[in-house]
């Protein structure tokens, strides 16, 4: 009686106790993305690429479109073709990357100026509004002054794009009167939308 | 001869009886409890980090988008932890003297990676694509909950295969317009029904439950 009394709770708890207990699957014997390991010194599983390393699809050979000069000058004309498209998806960039900085209008007050960090100089001045593209892409591409480096967060023809999205804000910003007047009767007559902004 | 059980016997025999069924219930609903509670699933843990980093305020109080962060989230399986040099772009000059900062400037210097505790974990059995997902309309806070209220970061969802399965079933539930996948104080509309089997067939969106669309 006693004997048999037990022997089920013991069954069911040995069952309990020792089922899950093994994780292989889980913890499988890869490494995850950014994981860290004890086999390389400085403990990345992910490794930096060897110097002079060229990887598919990293052969930059068209000096234009990935450094924005040519000669050592910066070149004043976009290596890729601009569509509308394109300068939706500068603007889409531009609002995620330069905005918190650079403000939405592109004039220096962005969010992080007003917590502090120094104000970038609006894309306005003249110094700017006469700089060729060329210097838009080089700034993403290499910092300046207190901005860094882009290149690792925004795609090479991205920076096009918002390139070619700062020549649009400047437009909007520096709108020679005849194309204000030019747009701003269309704008009233479509149902209404607000002449002009950065849309 | 006497008799071998005495007449007490009967109640030990029922009380034993009931206690085993009671013992096995109470086993078993308590395993069920805790593989579904927190003690398991870490929902509403926030483990300590290097650097007490504060989505509330990064993304409610100064706006910054999601992606200006996690940066391969669009294109890649993973979203992509932040590398130092994101927060140096602005920590270089803002909090630059704070001690919560100091880990950061640390790895800045020496080049040794900030060792971030992950919150978000799946096991290695299952296939996860977030580029996928932020492409066909599921927002960033559908999973992820709203991260902009989180001063430490925690799971607000279970990860577990019946929550996924919850949207992969019905898919028209939980999807957005692709304008909003990023917003994460997004409400859903009360005509969601009608919008979502709307937006699942815009962006061409199946219902995949097959084992081996998650299990490869």
């Amino acid at each position: 009686m006693f004997r048999h009394r037990l022997i089920i709770p013991a069954i069911f708890l040995n069952a309990l106790f020792t089922s899950a207990c093994r994780i292989d699957m889980h913890v499988q014997p890869r490494y995850n993305p950014e994981a860290a390991t004890a086999f390389f010194g400085d403990g990345r599983s992910a490794r930096p690429t060897i110097d002079d390393t060229v990887a598919r699809g990293q052969l930059h050979v068209d000096e234009a479109r990935y450094t924005g000069k040519q000669n050592g000058k910066d070149i004043d004309f976009f290596p890729i073709q601009i569509t509308r498209g394109d300068l939706e998806r500068g603007q889409d960039r531009f609002k995620i990357y330069c905005s918190p900085c650079h403000g939405l209008l592109g004039d220096g007050r962005g969010m992080i100026v007003l917590r502090g960090l120094r104000q970038p100089p609006s894309y306005h001045d003249p110094r700017l509004v006469n700089a060729p593209v060329g210097h838009f892409f080089d700034v993403m591409t290499n910092g300046y002054g207190a901005m860094y480096s882009y290149a690792s967060r925004i795609a090479v023809d991205d920076r096009w794009r918002i390139a070619a999205y700062i020549r649009a804000l400047q437009l909007s910003q520096n709108a020679p009167p005849q194309l204000a007047q030019q747009i701003a009767p269309q704008n009233h007559n479509n149902a209404g939308a607000p002449a002009g902004g950065t849309q | 001869m006497p008799q071998i059980f005495r007449p007490s016997s009967n109640t030990i025999a029922r009380v034993t009886i009931v206690a085993v069924i009671l013992l096995l219930v109470s086993t078993l609903g308590l395993a069920y409890i805790m593989d579904r509670g927190p003690w398991i699933t870490s929902v509403r843990f926030a483990p300590e980090q290097p650097v007490p980093f504060s989505h509330k305020h990064h993304v409610k109080d100064d706006g910054i988008d999601c992606r200006y962060c996690h940066t391969s989230v669009e294109n890649s399986s993973f979203a992509g932890l932040p590398p130092t040099e994101i927060c140096m772009t602005c920590h270089s000059q803002i909090w630059n003297n704070a001690s919560v900062t100091q880990p950061i400037r640390d790895s800045w210097a020496s080049g040794k990676s900030i060792e971030w505790v992950r919150v978000h974990k799946l096991p290695d059995f299952v296939y996860f694509n977030h580029s996928i997902h932020i492409n066909k309309g599921i927002g960033c806070s559908a999973c992820h909950g709203q991260v902009d209220e989180m001063p430490l970061m925690y799971k607000v969802n279970t990860l577990n295969m019946n929550w996924c399965l919850n949207c992969h079933r019905d898919p028209a539930k939980f999807i957005r317009p692709k304008s909003e996948v990023f917003n994460v104080d997004y409400v859903y509309p009360a005509n969601q029904a009608e919008l979502g089997a709307k937006l699942v067939k815009e962006y061409h969106v199946q219902s995949l439950t097959d084992c081996v669309t998650c299990h490869r």
